[in-house]
């Protein structure tokens, strides 16, 4: 529970607070699973692991309802556009988390076609490392995106920071 | 009856005694190196000869050896016969200031994909191609990736310490 004030049968705090309560326990993520990574999120989502167990039962599986891009997998440079694409196409508020290697760095492709890592196109917020992570590494990056839900201020998407941000990775 | 490799090559170094420049069997394999003039000639004969019947193009792909001068890059042609359970192959080589070779399309449809290929990573011209562009690199690639002088790894990789990483100025530079 966020900070506030309680008593019997009431609980005061501030909007922001309750909203990103709200929002960090119902996120709908959108899998963008390229490769192995993408496997480990199956185990992920089943039922060994449960990722509804934070809200998440609802995949999204379009970009237009989707709070929370997991990029899972190796991405080529021909899948950049694309994968950009898809970012933009998300509503505000939204954020991404790079699972695995791949995602992250380029891990071992270091090659002339793979992107080395998301964060050359999109904006990341989390950053998973392994080859590919375990089911508890990728909860574990989930938490810490819910983390990163409940504390965002409401005023943070239409702050000049977050535009400059975007701005570096000419999107809207 | 059935194909053996003596066969075949009696059969081709007949027909075309003066294309074959040379011939192998590494590992068994037949594998012959003809001219990009009588490639196609070669193929359409190996595919209509009643005897051979060499029907099916498995593989198309090229090559590229910087340090044979004049034939830097080569075309193989995997080729198999499904009536007699034949393989075998057929290299071409020509300098690589003058890529050009012949559509093997006009023999086999599916060598369609498989030029586009090589025109992809070794910048291969195939005269004839009826849709010779990129089919998997992104299409404003400017280089032909495969080629020796341009370097695997990724410019633009910020993580690796090139030291503990073999891109120290060895691995892949032989032919800097």
């Amino acid at each position: 529970m966020p900070d506030g004030y309680g008593g019997e049968g009431f609980f005061a705090t501030s909007l922001s607070k309750a909203i990103g309560l709200a929002r960090a326990n119902s996120i709908w993520p959108l899998p963008f699973a390229t490769s192995c990574c993408g496997i480990e999120f199956m185990a992920t989502m089943g039922t060994n692991y449960d990722l509804a167990r934070f809200g998440m039962e609802r995949l999204s599986f379009s970009p237009r309802q989707a709070d929370l891009l997991m990029v899972m997998g190796t991405i080529a440079k021909k899948m950049g556009p694309v994968l950009k694409q898809v970012y933009t196409q998300m509503a505000e508020p939204k954020w991404v988390i790079a699972v695995g290697a791949c995602a992250s760095s380029g891990g071992i492709f270091d090659t002339y076609s793979v992107l080395q890592g998301i964060d050359k196109v999109i904006p990341v917020d989390v950053y998973v490392p392994g080859c590919p992570p375990r089911p508890e590494q990728i909860i574990d990056g989930v938490m810490k995106i819910q983390e990163l839900v409940k504390n965002e201020p409401l005023r943070r998407r239409f702050s000049p920071e977050y535009q400059h941000l975007l701005d570096k990775y000419q999107i809207g | 009856m059935k194909l053996n490799n003596d066969i075949v090559f009696a059969a081709i170094k007949r027909q075309f005694p003066d294309a074959v420049l040379d011939h192998s069997e590494p590992h068994g394999m037949l594998t012959l190196e003809t001219t990009r003039e009588q490639i196609i000639p070669m193929l359409v004969f190996v595919k209509n000869d009643p005897e051979l019947q060499v029907n099916f193009l498995t593989s198309l792909c090229g090559i590229h050896y910087p340090q044979n001068t004049d034939k830097e890059l080569g075309i193989v042609y995997h080729l198999h016969s499904f009536l007699h359970n034949f393989r075998f192959r057929i290299k071409v080589f020509f300098p690589i200031n003058d890529p050009v070779i012949p559509t093997a399309t006009t023999v086999w449809p599916t060598a369609n994909w498989m030029e586009r290929e090589t025109y992809d990573f070794y910048g291969v011209l195939f005269t004839g191609h009826p849709n010779l562009k990129r089919i998997l690199n992104v299409e404003d690639l400017d280089v032909f990736p495969m080629r020796k002088e341009y370097r695997l790894e990724d410019g633009t990789r910020t993580d690796k310490d090139d030291r503990f990483f073999g891109r120290d100025g060895h691995v892949g530079r032989e032919f800097d």
